[in-house]
């Protein structure tokens, strides 16, 4: 199993890398300058951008930036934002809190609604259940997150103003009010991008309890007299998650990039609104160092995914 | 106006005849900025009030949160480094400069005792310095004294290369001496009749020199006051998350009686500028938010809401048509726009003359910025007040075809006129943004009933903006017929913004396109009268300069003004807040309050 682990790992290092290529190079060649904002004002003389340019060594060619770069990473050195100037670990640090925490609830909450409507539609398909949760999955998933978090904030919001629509992340209440505040403010972010995830993952929920449950040791298993509700969930739910956790695993960085959506409607300070500001400023250094450890996430979680399938199924092994 | 009608009116203003305020707007309508205005009633004897503010309060503190939004939040907190209005505005929570601009265009002092003039000996008769008194008793948030020290600190810091301060323009040019602990005196090489841009405004923002000192140079990204401001401002520096958040407390010690209201401030960053919009017009969570580019029409519905209103405040901003006056299709060592030759069909005046009269303002105001950008024909800024009077322009698709037909231009077959096989076909670039298409369009629709045919270009801000020296869609390089975008003007003084027409500013590819005068426009006129406004002491003299080049600019058709946009802002009914559009946002924010 640890060699296992380590091959894995070693392997890794070069798919990054390649990674880290890739992105570095279209990166130095999409256009656009951190100092762009400087261009049209009239105050700013141009050797002042110029200067800048020098002191942060845009004007290097591109491969020797990338082994600036890629030594400075080696030593743990993220380098710092053009536009801040601030170090990029600190601005993904201060920003990653966060973001875990909205992904963190949207995933639980999204589980809490996906297994046991999954799981009941499953065990009466085609009922009337089942129809509407199908189409409820549905609806789900076809809504981009970007119309149902205006739907929310037109609905929660405005017409109804039970709930505020802008995040912070450090409210001024204390004690229970900090609690409460938080939890109003949580509530249309988490639910928006909980929902969405609930929607697709109660398919895959539902076709591999069908799956599973027409096998013959569930037969069995009734026959031998349990009752259903230990059938459902000794027998059956147990087997039918194994591919439903390694796909939650899969997930994972697919949610983060899934989060930069609703970050930016909510003004959530998470990475993925970093992301886009990034983006917008030309800052080369944050959008290498987010995009990078998207990439980073990728490989990570595809190994967890891949280790927690063997553990969950030990038909599988390792060697 | 020449320089005689300019005395009749502040002879006017002296009499008691128009009010200072008529007179500040009258010198707006004619392209200069209100705070050239101001100088030229101060220079010629007319006395003026000390700025009152209408602040209420009668005690420091007590007014709660104010809560503000930024749809672009502040990255950093030094104004030496700040790279837009966002980080300025951030920073001037807790910094202030000697002194402030308000909206008519008058210095206030801040830090300073008072504001330099002739009477009171702070300005020098040759025009050569200016004496700064500071004022008493001021502290920095960690109780050490505001002295002169720190006044010269700031002109070391800025001028020095090595720091990359984006506000070396301002120093670079002037010496900085300390008098006395509470004077100092900043000296020009020249004559120079704006002194008022060292040390005052948006660039004027004073660091503590006990902080900074040892982080002078190319070692100023690692100052630790970077990130954690300590400033005299009304308000001390709680915390900081780039993009996202700035908090600040009130300011206990705070160097003016009774303020400021708020017992703390929030600022937030990030989102869009419509949600912002809508969370202080319609629900009311914030009570102010910054630079709402929100179409007008959605910003009037917002507002039934009556939680807040929309401020329109005056500034300097244009958005215009560039004509170009080189030739954009022809390569000429290396680069296209090239000094050396001369453009094919723009070199016409007729034909210049009559793009002037297709342009329709009317219809650019009304459908699609409406009270956010108005109509104007003068290239520097022009106030609603004046707009009838001073109409330069017009919109007369008969007139332009009667233009082009004598001047030769016939139409041929195809509805596009031509003359000597050079048929009237222009490349129309601008950036990708939707009121810039509908105004493409608008434009492209009246030249082409007057036989011009239009070919409409857009390039994504970024690379449109962008110094990229190997991209050929730059502004920069403006390898295209015409080309439209907003210039802004945040400094008080137009002598900087003025340049872009000067011969010798012209962006070349030996400059790396760095060069302000992108319409590549050059007069020898225009050149001495600019050289003659730069040494010009008198004020008047000076305003009469400036408007002459005005009017060449415009005359000359090397910019077909479009647009004059003030600055837009959405704030709640309860807040009061003086803005000034010569100035940050912020600028004087210990006078905010909110009504009870």
């Amino acid at each position: 199993m640890a060699q296992y682990i380590l091959r894995r790992v070693l392997i890794a290092i070069p798919s990054l890398l390649g990674i880290s290529v890739v992105l570095f190079t279209v990166l130095a060649l999409a256009p656009g300058d951190p100092f762009e904002e400087l261009a049209t004002n009239p105050a700013v003389p141009p050797e002042v951008r110029a200067n800048l340019r020098t002191k942060f060594g845009l004007d290097d060619p591109v491969y020797l930036r990338y082994v600036h770069w890629i030594i400075a990473m080696a030593q743990g050195d993220w380098g710092f934002s053009f536009v801040s100037r601030v170090n990029v670990d600190t601005l993904i640090l201060q920003r990653l809190p966060t973001t875990l925490f909205v992904i963190g609830s949207a995933q639980i909450l999204s589980i809490l609604i996906a297994i046991p409507v999954g799981v009941f539609a499953a065990t009466r398909p085609y009922s009337i259940f089942d129809q509407i949760a199908s189409t409820f999955a549905f609806i789900g998933f076809s809504l981009p997150t970007f119309f149902t978090g205006l739907l929310f904030i037109l609905v929660f919001s405005i017409y109804l103003d039970w709930l505020p629509f802008v995040y912070r992340s450090d409210l001024s209440a204390v004690g229970w009010r900090w609690y409460w505040e938080h939890f109003r403010q949580a509530i249309m972010p988490v639910s928006v991008f909980g929902l969405a995830l609930a929607a697709s993952m109660t398919r895959y929920v539902r076709s591999a309890v069908l799956d599973v449950i027409r096998l013959d040791y569930v037969t069995t298993a009734r026959a031998k007299g349990l009752a259903e509700r230990v059938v459902v969930t000794k027998h059956v739910v147990r087997n039918a998650l194994i591919p439903v956790v390694t796909l939650v695993a899969l997930q994972m960085p697919a949610i983060f990039g899934g989060a930069i959506v609703t970050e930016q409607i909510f003004r959530i300070p998470g990475i993925g609104s970093l992301l886009i500001s990034s983006i917008l400023a030309n800052d080369t250094p944050v959008i290498m160092a987010v995009t990078f450890v998207f990439a980073c996430l990728v490989v990570f979680f595809n190994l967890i995914a891949d280790i927690l399938y063997g553990w969950l199924d030990p038909r599988i092994t390792f060697s | 106006m020449k320089e005689q009608e300019l005395r009749g009116l502040i002879a006017r203003v002296k009499g008691g005849k128009l009010s200072r305020r008529g007179f500040v707007q009258r010198m707006v309508a004619l392209g200069l900025t209100a705070p050239m205005a101001s100088q030229m009633l101060d220079f010629c004897g007319v006395a003026r009030a000390q700025t009152k503010f209408a602040y209420k309060p009668t005690k420091r503190g007590g007014g709660g949160a104010l809560k503000v939004l930024w749809w672009q939040g502040a990255t950093l907190l030094n104004p030496h480094f700040a790279v837009g209005t966002k980080d300025q505005e951030g920073s001037r929570i807790f910094y202030e400069p000697l002194a402030g601009w308000d909206e008519e265009g008058n210095l206030v002092p801040m830090l300073a005792a008072e504001v330099p003039s002739r009477q009171n000996g702070g300005l020098a008769a040759d025009g050569k310095s200016v004496t700064w008194k500071l004022k008493q008793g001021v502290k920095w948030h960690d109780g050490k004294p505001f002295t002169a020290d720190d006044v010269v600190f700031n002109w070391e810091y800025s001028s020095d290369p090595a720091t990359a301060a984006v506000t070396i323009g301002s120093y670079k040019d002037v010496k900085v001496e300390k008098v006395d602990d509470l004077t100092v005196t900043v000296r020009f090489a020249k004559p120079t009749p704006f002194w008022a841009d060292a040390f005052v405004g948006t660039r004027g923002m004073l660091l503590p020199k006990h902080l900074f000192a040892d982080y002078i140079g190319a070692k100023s990204r690692d100052a630790p006051a970077n990130l954690k401001p300590v400033g005299t401002g009304p308000y001390k520096f709680a915390d900081f998350k780039p993009g996202d958040m700035v908090r600040g407390e009130i300011n206990p010690d705070y160097h003016v009686a009774n303020r400021p209201h708020f017992d703390s401030i929030e600022m937030k960053g990030g989102g869009d500028a419509i949600s912002a919009a809508r969370a202080v017009l319609q629900t009311g969570e914030y009570d102010y938010a910054w630079n709402m580019q929100v179409e007008d029409e959605i910003l009037k519905r917002l507002e039934q809401g009556g939680k807040g209103v929309a401020v329109i405040t005056p500034g300097g901003n244009i958005e215009h048509i560039q004509l170009n006056s080189t030739d954009p299709w022809t390569e000429v060592d290396g680069e296209r726009s090239s000094l050396k030759t001369q453009h094919p069909l723009l070199s016409d005046p007729a034909v210049k003359q009559a793009l002037g009269m297709l342009v329709d303002r009317k219809s650019v105001e009304d459908h699609i910025y409406g009270r956010t950008g108005l109509a104007t024909g003068n290239f520097l800024n022009n106030p609603e007040r004046f707009r009838s009077k001073s109409t330069k322009w017009e919109l007369n698709v008969d007139k332009a075809n009667q233009l082009l037909e004598a001047a030769g231009w016939k139409k041929g077959p195809d509805g596009v006129r031509a003359k000597d096989g050079k048929k009237l076909k222009f490349v129309y670039q601008t950036s990708i943004n939707t009121p810039r298409q509908k105004t493409q369009a608008i434009v492209k629709q009246a030249c082409q009933k007057a036989g011009i045919d239009v070919e409409l270009k857009s390039v994504t801000a970024s690379v449109y903006f962008s110094s990229d020296v190997a991209n050929p869609d730059t502004y920069g390089k403006f390898y295209c017929d015409i080309q439209m975008y907003t210039t802004t003007m945040s400094q008080p003084d137009p002598e900087v913004f003025m340049n872009q027409f000067t011969s010798w500013e012209v962006a070349t590819k030996e400059n790396k396109w760095q060069g302000r005068n992108i319409t590549r426009y050059r007069s020898e006129e225009y050149d001495k009268t600019f050289r003659a406004a730069e040494g010009e002491l008198d004020p008047v003299k000076r305003a009469a300069h400036f408007i002459k080049m005005n009017e060449l600019a415009v005359g000359d058709y090397a910019v077909i003004p479009v647009v004059y946009r003030p600055r837009v802002a959405a704030i709640s009914s309860k807040l009061k807040a003086e803005l000034s559009g010569w100035d940050n946002d912020f600028w004087n924010l210990k006078e905010w309050y909110r009504e009870a």
